[in-house]
């Protein structure tokens, strides 16, 4: 039967995959090509910034390329390339073959894609969404136009996607851990996926109801936040909040996971203070919970509320200290190599530290007043999140694409593209943090001259323009390096994931590993003889069949979208019933996978 | 866990656990009823927001009979009941029983829901419509949206029981009946919720 599976078409195979290593490789491609377009979003702005009263843009144009800029980089570009790597490598950490539900794995990238596809038609149907990425009522209730309804149901459709995605990988590290890798034995970066896989779970069906809320009110007359029928719009606010900072800690904790694999095994030590870094991320994600209204400081919660936001806020610095000083103390004594994914994990550390700092400055309730809606936040958020997440992004690029892609990004253009890429980032964003203190507000489309900002904007300009040509230089990287055939373990790495061949074979480990230590593969290295230990004899391995119902499901709820904006009952209707009776048919219809034969398995590990 | 296999003789006692995909589902499910308890509680959070904002629409007051309420209460922490029932027989390798029972929760279920469409078409005749204040958006939102859980159950319980209607109990249909089963326990707690905060604090 495994026959039958290689005559298939590739791009049917593609479309119908339930495969995890696919699947990552193909939230990678998506990721990247909305990180792209969130990047020329951004480049946009800066140009309309770069002098005062420049007319380069409508303001009507640069309040949708803010919005969308934001909402982009967000939720269709950090998150889907940080599910990239979770795909791909988390499963390979643990020891499994596939991830708990492969079907579900595939329905919730397409959910995503059709979701950042509807979002981003916008731009051609009427006009992009242009409340901001908080799109906060009643601007976005009742003084927006149809972008904002794009910007409703896009993010529905593309948050089940997460939310399914959370939940499946909450599971697969649970029930899927290979005998022998106990929690305390798991990888960093499969931890700290775990936690942001739970924030997920637990942070997205608040904003699931605030979309909800959201669209009932714009496309079917509800008043929640119509103050003049009894409304309150600091309820939108709430929600929002409420889901929007766990979902900065779900950007960076996996982050901080591939920070924390990348930095043992280019210093050639075990990270240091395991226990501390896994408690200390635990203690992030709950306290992540506790700290939405140091986003409206200025609202109006009063004193009392915002002294205890603010504590709540400043308590976060702890576990993240802890978290700075093993990262140190891991490189203190090692053998450090600097490849460019340690170079951008080094880098990591000052550049983060400094959006922290920030960070607490911000969470001082009294002293938000002054920063609140101004350049010095704009600063803080693309600190943290540029040199904390976007780093982690490029660190783990760099780290996993031999065994994801089977060949070695070139590192003389991997460290053209570190140095530009942190000069241009840090010429950027440093400015702004004075552009903020003088004044500048951010969401403004321009400014006057004179007011001692022109040349910080220019220069902000300048460096957005480094970090492009940066940027190209990763894509000519990721092109003319295709040739540089790697290994199976190019950086003499610790985990399991460079226990097997490369190319991945489609079963992942053909026995599977019995695992003795933390740091399962350097443990066999140091102790046994450089192989993995199987935990079963060779035998016929189960896997699932892929399918083309998750495509439909989403298909169904992108159409149904469509009649919900235009009003075209007709067209919901037919898009719920696609949805549901491709839901019907996965119930009713029972499948069982397929075999790979033992046989088959020992020609393919020989010649690998 | 490769064919469908059949062996009421054989099951193991708790057949809904006994294959690995069981557990995943079992545990992927538990997972998914705590996300929906966040988006239950973000509705109950709103409601609590808004619902003294009336404006010139009726009140809580005005609207709210206990005994219908009480009558629905009553239907569906039933249809727990039964659907308890229904899983003691799973366990017991009696698919008859688990088919009845399963059944027997469905019809409670209907009723309910008939129930709550005569509650809200009198609440619309009485001149409280989805959009006359943010109480009403906000109450028709929160009941309505379990109302959408419980008749998602009962088509999904349904298409169960047609779809295995002659199969008996096997180690795949197993865990689909049990997380249904969780998922209707979940429906019925957050009616309770829905009681308490809703009904006993609005009459």
């Amino acid at each position: 039967m495994s026959n039958a599976q290689a005559q298939k078409s590739v791009l049917w195979d593609w479309l119908t995959t339930v495969d995890h290593k696919k699947i990552g490789i193909m939230y990678l491609v998506a990721g990247g090509f909305f990180f792209a377009l969130g990047g020329l979003e951004a480049i946009l702005m800066r140009i309309q910034l770069m002098f005062p009263n420049f007319d380069f843009v409508t303001a009507q144009t640069f309040n949708e390329l803010l919005t969308m800029h934001g909402t982009t980089m967000i939720f269709l570009a950090a998150m889907p390339l940080l599910f990239g790597f979770m795909n791909y490598i988390v499963p390979l950490q643990i020891g499994a073959r596939d991830v708990a539900f492969p079907f579900l794995n595939s329905l919730g990238f397409w959910l995503f894609l059709f979701g950042g596809v509807l979002l981003n038609l916008s731009w051609f149907l009427g006009g992009a969404p242009d409340a901001g990425w908080t799109a906060y009522v009643p601007l976005s209730s009742e003084y927006s136009g149809t972008g904002i309804d794009y910007y409703v149901l896009g993010l529905q459709i593309s948050g089940l996607g997460t939310l399914i995605a959370g939940i499946n990988f909450l599971v697969t590290i649970i029930n899927m851990r290979a005998p022998g890798m106990s929690m305390m034995r798991m990888p960093l970066f499969t931890w700290s996926s775990f936690v942001a896989s739970a924030l997920i779970l637990f942070a997205f069906p608040a904003l699931t109801v605030g979309l909800l809320l959201l669209m009932l009110e714009r496309l079917f007359g509800a008043t929640y936040f119509a103050v003049d029928v009894g409304g309150n719009v600091v309820i939108w606010q709430h929600l929002f909040w409420i889901f929007g900072h766990p979902e900065v800690y779900i950007l960076i904790l996996p982050a901080f996971g591939i920070f924390s694999e990348v930095l043992s095994t280019f210093s050639k030590k075990r990270l240091f203070g395991y226990s501390a870094m896994v408690f200390a991320t635990l203690i992030i994600g709950f306290l992540g919970f506790m700290v939405w209204a140091h986003h409206m400081f200025t609202v109006g919660i009063g004193p009392v509320a915002n002294a205890i936001f603010a504590v709540a806020t400043m308590a976060i610095a702890v576990p993240t200290g802890i978290k700075i000083f093993n990262w140190l103390f891991t490189m203190w004594g090692g053998r450090i190599q600097f490849t460019t994914a340690n170079l951008f994990a080094i880098a990591f550390i000052p550049s983060f530290v400094m959006g922290g700092v920030t960070g607490i400055m911000l969470a001082t309730s009294a002293a938000n007043y002054q920063f609140h809606d101004t350049y010095f936040v704009v600063a803080h958020f693309h600190y943290v999140i540029i040199g904390g997440v976007v780093f982690g992004l490029f660190s783990g690029a760099f780290y996993w694409w031999p065994r994801m892609f089977g060949y070695k990004l070139n590192e003389t253009l991997g460290k053209w593209f570190f140095w530009l890429f942190l000069f241009g980032f840090h010429l950027t964003f440093f400015v702004q943090h004075f552009i903020g203190l003088m004044g500048m507000p951010r969401r403004v489309a321009s400014y006057l001259p004179g007011q001692g900002i022109d040349e910080l904007n220019f220069v902000s300009t300048m460096g957005a323009f480094l970090m492009s040509v940066a940027f190209i230089l990763l894509v000519v990287n990721v092109i003319v390096s295709v040739k540089n055939k790697s290994e199976a373990d190019p950086w003499d790495g610790r985990t399991l994931e460079w226990a097997i061949p490369t190319p991945t074979p489609e079963y992942n480990f053909a026995q599977t590993p019995l695992v003795r230590e933390l740091d399962a593969l350097w443990y066999e290295k140091t102790h046994g003889n450089g192989k993995i230990k199987a935990a079963e004899p060779l035998d016929d391995i189960h896997m699932p069949n892929g399918s083309i119902l998750p495509i439909f499901m989403s298909l169904g709820l992108f159409l149904a979208s469509f009649g919900l904006i235009y009003q075209v009952h007709p067209v919901t209707i037919i898009g719920l019933a696609i949805t549901l009776g491709a839901m019907f048919i996965r119930s009713i219809k029972e499948d069982h996978g397929y075999h790979i034969h033992k046989e088959d398995i020992k020609k393919e590990e020989g010649v690998g | 866990m490769a064919e469908a296999v059949k062996h009421e003789q054989t099951l193991p006692s708790h057949p809904e656990k006994a294959t690995l995909e069981g557990k995943n589902k079992f545990l992927g499910f538990w997972f998914f009823l705590g996300g929906e308890t966040v988006l239950f509680a973000s509705l109950f959070g709103t409601y609590l927001g808004l619902r003294n904002g009336v404006a010139d629409g009726p009140t809580s007051q005005d609207l709210f009979h206990l005994d219908l309420v009480f009558i629905m209460t009553m239907i569906l922490l039933t249809s727990s009941l039964t659907s308890v029932f229904a899983m003691i027989n799973m366990k017991k390798g009696n698919f008859k029983g688990l088919i009845i029972w399963m059944w027997a929760t469905v019809f409670l279920g209907a009723c309910f829901l008939g129930f709550e469409i005569y509650e809200f078409i009198v609440y619309v005749d009485y001149g409280l419509g989805f959009t006359t204040s943010a109480f009403a958006s906000s109450f028709y939102t929160l009941v309505g949206t379990h109302g959408g859980h419980v008749l998602f159950g009962i088509l999904w319980i349904s298409t169960l029981l047609i779809r295995y209607r002659k199969a008996g109990i096997t180690l795949t249909n197993a865990p689909k009946f049990y997380v249904a089963s969780l998922y209707w326990h979940f429906i019925d707690v957050v009616w309770v919720f829905i009681f308490t905060v809703v009904y006993l604090m609005g009459v």
